[in-house]
């Protein structure tokens, strides 16, 4: 028996009808189509499915999507605004932070997540914040530079 | 180096902004209406006969649309090398490890699909198993396929020079012996396909693959489509590292499932799935023999192979001369030996990954060299420079360095190390090792026997705007070879890259034999070129005419004609020009003639402007058997520092520093080899100490998850320094050459060596957990 929700994704307000064992992850992808957030083990484990839930960056996979009733849900299609790249997006465009692409929504997020709370990390709290989103193309070290850069970048925008 | 406008910069990625945003589309993020979902029943035992399949149930069950065995797919044989089709799309007689293929159905949702495997009754009766190789070449032991009795899939046996008795002549000789684990590529993203029958008989596979052009025939073969109805398309791809090399029963199914419903069928596997399909990096064993002489001349090599194939040949022809052919360098060697065994397990099949069948092999002689040093008293990078290759040397076994910056990477890296200082001089617990290693630059034959080109690439010059579209079969993968050709049509039409546009990865464009064998730039680099010259020809000649110039007079740069160095007088075109665009709002300005305005011109002088490139390399190699495995028209090579802390307490190992110089020829993308390098690092860091995918006493795998089966993670890697080398490889467009596979070979014996010098124990089996070496030095202690 399918449940209500309602939501905001992205801003948008959002009334859906969902099985109860539908994850988060399906509701965005199947009946969204948000295909940016990727799904690469269902598990947990890679990290790839990466939303943020009501300011906490997660594992869309781990949470029902019944779950998410009432809750306020930023997938990497709503990060860019009024057509303008997020500072992360253009770091991570710039430095070289993305290969194949498959982490880089999720990784995105994470880093997100990680500046909302602490606009000016140590290179350890980025390596931890991002510990959770797996990277089998970069060796992580072009992502942690555009961390890093996104940051300098959001401060500077933050100060003027 | 030239003086290049567009190459050798750090352009960013033509696809970043798309993977960026969440707009850039994998396989799986496709549907279409009216689409089935697939599955495929696998086995749930490593080795039995198949008495009976009943699909009675399954068929019955509302919304199921189609059931498939092997009386529906047929018995047609497949597999990578023509030499070894050992593959069937179903088993029939037999299942040979858990996870074989059995049956695939489409349903209108995935729940019902897996519902109707589970009401599929297969009758098995078990067979003895064997998933130790050293057991399966036993005498008596269980036989996996009958026409390769003691369960031989290959085997390899070469010699240059009298082996024997160059050892003999030696002042030492040393041996070392090397055991790998089978690794997972543990690409992020899973193989997915959807598969389009239409109801003219073409099949397009809109699939998560390294190689559209082999998925094309092999499907084609296996599905009996005549191969011009098959169309591959290769959407955006979340990594391959070589298991996804190959056309997979993943796509055979989707095909063969959208041929019966004609729906679209979709199938992705599952996490497990990814590593029961395997088809990554085998186990090896290595053993070797180096003699040298005592001033640090190395004069020969004997090398000995087994490697755990699994259960089919997949990619492992090839796999096992690599193991042989790839250590005939970077040092100079008078005789070499080789002897190889693949052979069959009851375990899922392994096949290509980065660093191709090189890896293992290497880590095992670059550990015999430190040791060699050592035994002579010898420092290990004296002794590595003392033999070492240059430009226009050529192996023992034939391989032709046509350029080889591998003592420029050796001296560059040590430059930076302070190595004499602390080689050997660290205090216990502190170490520093160093390795080095190449790698083909595209392997020079295709898989199979052929004359076919290895790249071809259409460009096409949009009729207005002056915009150059790139058509190619080349796979982007996460590599960043879009970018390689957007940069390379680019520099040769004298335009900016934000005016070519890459359409890749679809069948129907090229012919490209695909992503593997770091071949792209090489290849597919030198039809773009090539390509790109020709419309940039065809411009030239078309502007000479109209405006009575010579041809040799004109250039072309950022977007600007110039004749003469100049601006000439071209006043006629942009009149013209202007008056074909009234009331458009960018009209061309400045005092130079702009691409766009030539390129104009020459399709009202010849309708659309198109330029074609092909290349294939020429004959490579010796004669003798297997000599065209490790041929290539250009070497990359790479050489590596690490800097280890190990407690001695515990044996956790900690990386400190990694430095890495790669030749790459001329570096097309700065920021793309550095992003090849490190990656590359981290996949050989986690296989040296962590990657291990186990098996329990059945067959079964026991970690088949990216919780359970660990790469590296953020905090696993140090902080990496990445130099690039740039030689100037003749064969190569530009002078560039591979840096994709060549730059994991010294990352696991550099590791290893750095292990030796902070603790004194060599360690000859993967991965170094904590608890192996906390164990190796236990045994050194009671030894001592």
């Amino acid at each position: 028996m399918k449940k209500t929700i309602q939501l905001t994704i992205n801003g948008q307000q959002v009334q859906a009808a969902v099985a109860p064992n539908q994850t988060l992850v399906q509701f965005l992808r199947d009946d969204l189509g948000l295909t940016g957030t990727k799904h690469g083990c269902g598990l947990g484990d890679c990290g790839a499915c990466t939303v943020i839930l009501d300011g906490r960056a997660v594992n869309s996979c781990l949470v029902l999507a019944i779950q998410a009733d009432g809750c306020d849900v930023l997938t990497i299609e709503g990060l860019a605004e009024d057509g303008n790249l997020h500072p992360l997006q253009q770091a991570f465009v710039d430095k070289g932070a993305i290969q194949c692409g498959f982490c880089s929504p999720g990784m995105i997020l994470s880093a997100k997540a990680l500046l909302d709370e602490k606009p000016n990390p140590t290179e350890l709290e980025i390596r931890t914040a991002i510990s959770g989103n797996l990277c089998r193309c970069t060796g992580y070290q072009k992502i942690v530079e555009a961390i890093n850069e996104a940051a300098e970048v959001i401060r500077d925008r933050e100060e003027s | 180096m030239g003086d290049y406008r567009v190459l050798n910069t750090r352009a960013p990625r033509v696809d970043a902004v798309a993977k960026a945003t969440g707009q850039a589309k994998y396989a799986d993020d496709f549907s279409m209406p009216g689409m089935l979902h697939a599955a495929i029943l696998q086995s749930p035992v490593a080795h039995a006969r198949i008495l009976h399949i009943d699909t009675s149930k399954a068929k019955k069950l509302a919304g199921v649309k189609a059931v498939v065995t092997s009386r529906e797919a047929g018995l047609i044989k497949y597999g990578v090398s023509p030499a070894r089709y050992d593959e069937t799309l179903f088993a029939h007689d037999k299942v040979r490890y858990v996870g074989d293929e059995i049956a695939a159905v489409a349903a209108f949702d995935q729940a019902t699909a897996q519902e109707a495997l589970s009401l599929i009754k297969v009758d098995y009766e078990e067979l003895p198993a064997v998933f130790d190789m050293f057991e399966a070449m036993k005498e008596g032991a269980p036989q996996i396929h009958a026409e390769f009795p003691g369960n031989m899939n290959a085997e390899v046996h070469q010699e240059f020079g009298d082996t024997e008795a160059a050892l003999a002549s030696c002042d030492y000789v040393v041996n070392h012996t090397f055991l790998n684990k089978r690794q997972d590529a543990a690409f992020i993203e899973p193989h997915s396909c959807l598969a389009v029958f239409d109801p003219s008989g073409r099949l397009t596979l809109y699939t998560s693959t390294q190689v559209p052009h082999y998925v094309m025939r092999t499907v084609a073969m296996t599905l009996q489509i005549p191969v011009g109805n098959v169309r591959v398309v290769k959407p955006y791809v979340g990594g391959g590292f070589g298991p996804k090399c190959e056309a997979t029963p993943l796509e055979m199914s989707c095909g063969l499932l959208a041929k019966i419903t004609g729906k679209p069928v979709k199938m992705t596997y599952t996490r497990e799935q990814v590593f029961l399909h395997s088809r990554a990096r085998h186990q090896f064993f290595a053993e070797m023999s180096l003699g040298v002489m005592k001033d640090g001349t190395m004069v020969a090599l004997k090398n000995k192979a087994v490697l755990d194939g699994g259960a089919y040949t997949s990619f492992g022809i090839a796999t096992v001369y690599y193991s042989g052919s790839l250590l005939g360098g970077p040092y100079k060697l008078r005789s070499m030996k080789y002897d190889g065994y693949r052979v069959y397990t009851n375990k899922p099949a392994c096949g290509a990954q980065r660093g191709h069948g090189g890896v293992a092999h290497r880590a095992c002689f670059e550990q015999l060299i430190d040791m060699t040093a050592e035994k002579i008293g010898m420092d290990p990078i004296e002794m590595r420079l003392k033999n070492i290759m240059t430009t226009g040397d050529m192996t023992v076994n034939e391989l032709d360095m046509s350029s080889l910056g591998m003592k420029e990477c050796i001296e560059t890296i040590k430059a930076g190390s302070d190595w004499d200082n602390k080689k050997g001089k660290l205090p216990r617990g502190k170490g520093i090792g160093m390795a080095c290693g190449f790698f083909v630059s595209g392997a020079g034959y295709p898989i199979y026997r052929s004359d076919t080109y290895h790249s071809t690439v259409v460009i096409k010059l949009s009729e207005d705007g002056g915009v150059a579209n790139v058509l190619t079969g080349s796979a982007e993968i996460g590599q960043g070879s879009d970018t390689t050709m957007a940069m390379i049509a680019a520099e040769t039409l004298g335009i900016p890259l934000d005016n070519v546009r890459v359409y890749s990865g679809d069948t129907d464009y090229s012919v490209d034999l695909g992503a593997y064998s770091s071949r792209q730039t090489l290849m597919t680099g030198h039809a773009t070129k090539q390509a790109a010259e020709e419309i940039r020809n065809k411009i030239a000649l078309y502007l000479s005419e109209e405006l009575d110039v010579p041809v040799a007079s004109i250039t072309f740069s950022d977007g600007i004609v110039k004749f003469d160095g100049g601006a000439g007088n071209f006043d006629k075109l942009r009149t013209n020009y202007i008056k074909e665009h009234r009331g458009w709002t960018d009209p061309p300005s400045g005092e130079y003639l702009t691409f766009r305005e030539a390129a104009r011109l020459a399709y009202l002088k010849a309708g659309t402007i198109v330029g074609t490139g092909k290349y294939k390399p020429p004959k490579l190699g010796g004669s003798y058997k297997g000599a065209a495995v490790g041929t290539s028209p250009a070497y990359g090579c790479s050489a590596q520092i690490v800097e280890v802390s190990v407690d001695l307490e515990t044996g956790q190992i900690t990386i400190d520093a990694m430095t890495d110089a790669h030749d790459c020829g001329l570096a097309i993308n700065r920021t793309s080899v550095e992003g090849q390098m490190q990656g590359s690092l981290s996949m050989g860091l986690g296989e040296c100490l962590f990657e291990q995918v186990k098996f329990d006493s059945r067959g079964r795998i026991i970690n088949p998850s990216l919780g359970e089966y660990k790469i590296p993670t953020a905090l696993d890697m140090p902080k990496v320094k990445s130099i690039i080398v740039e030689s100037n490889e003749p064969n190569g467009p530009y002078g560039a050459k591979e840096v994709g596979e060549g730059a994991i070979m010294p990352t696991i014996p550099a590791i290893l060596n750095a292990i030796y010098d902070a603790t004194g124990v060599r360690v000859n089996e993967l991965p170094v957990t904590s608890e192996r070496l906390f164990m190796t030095l236990k045994k050194k202690a009671e030894e001592a």
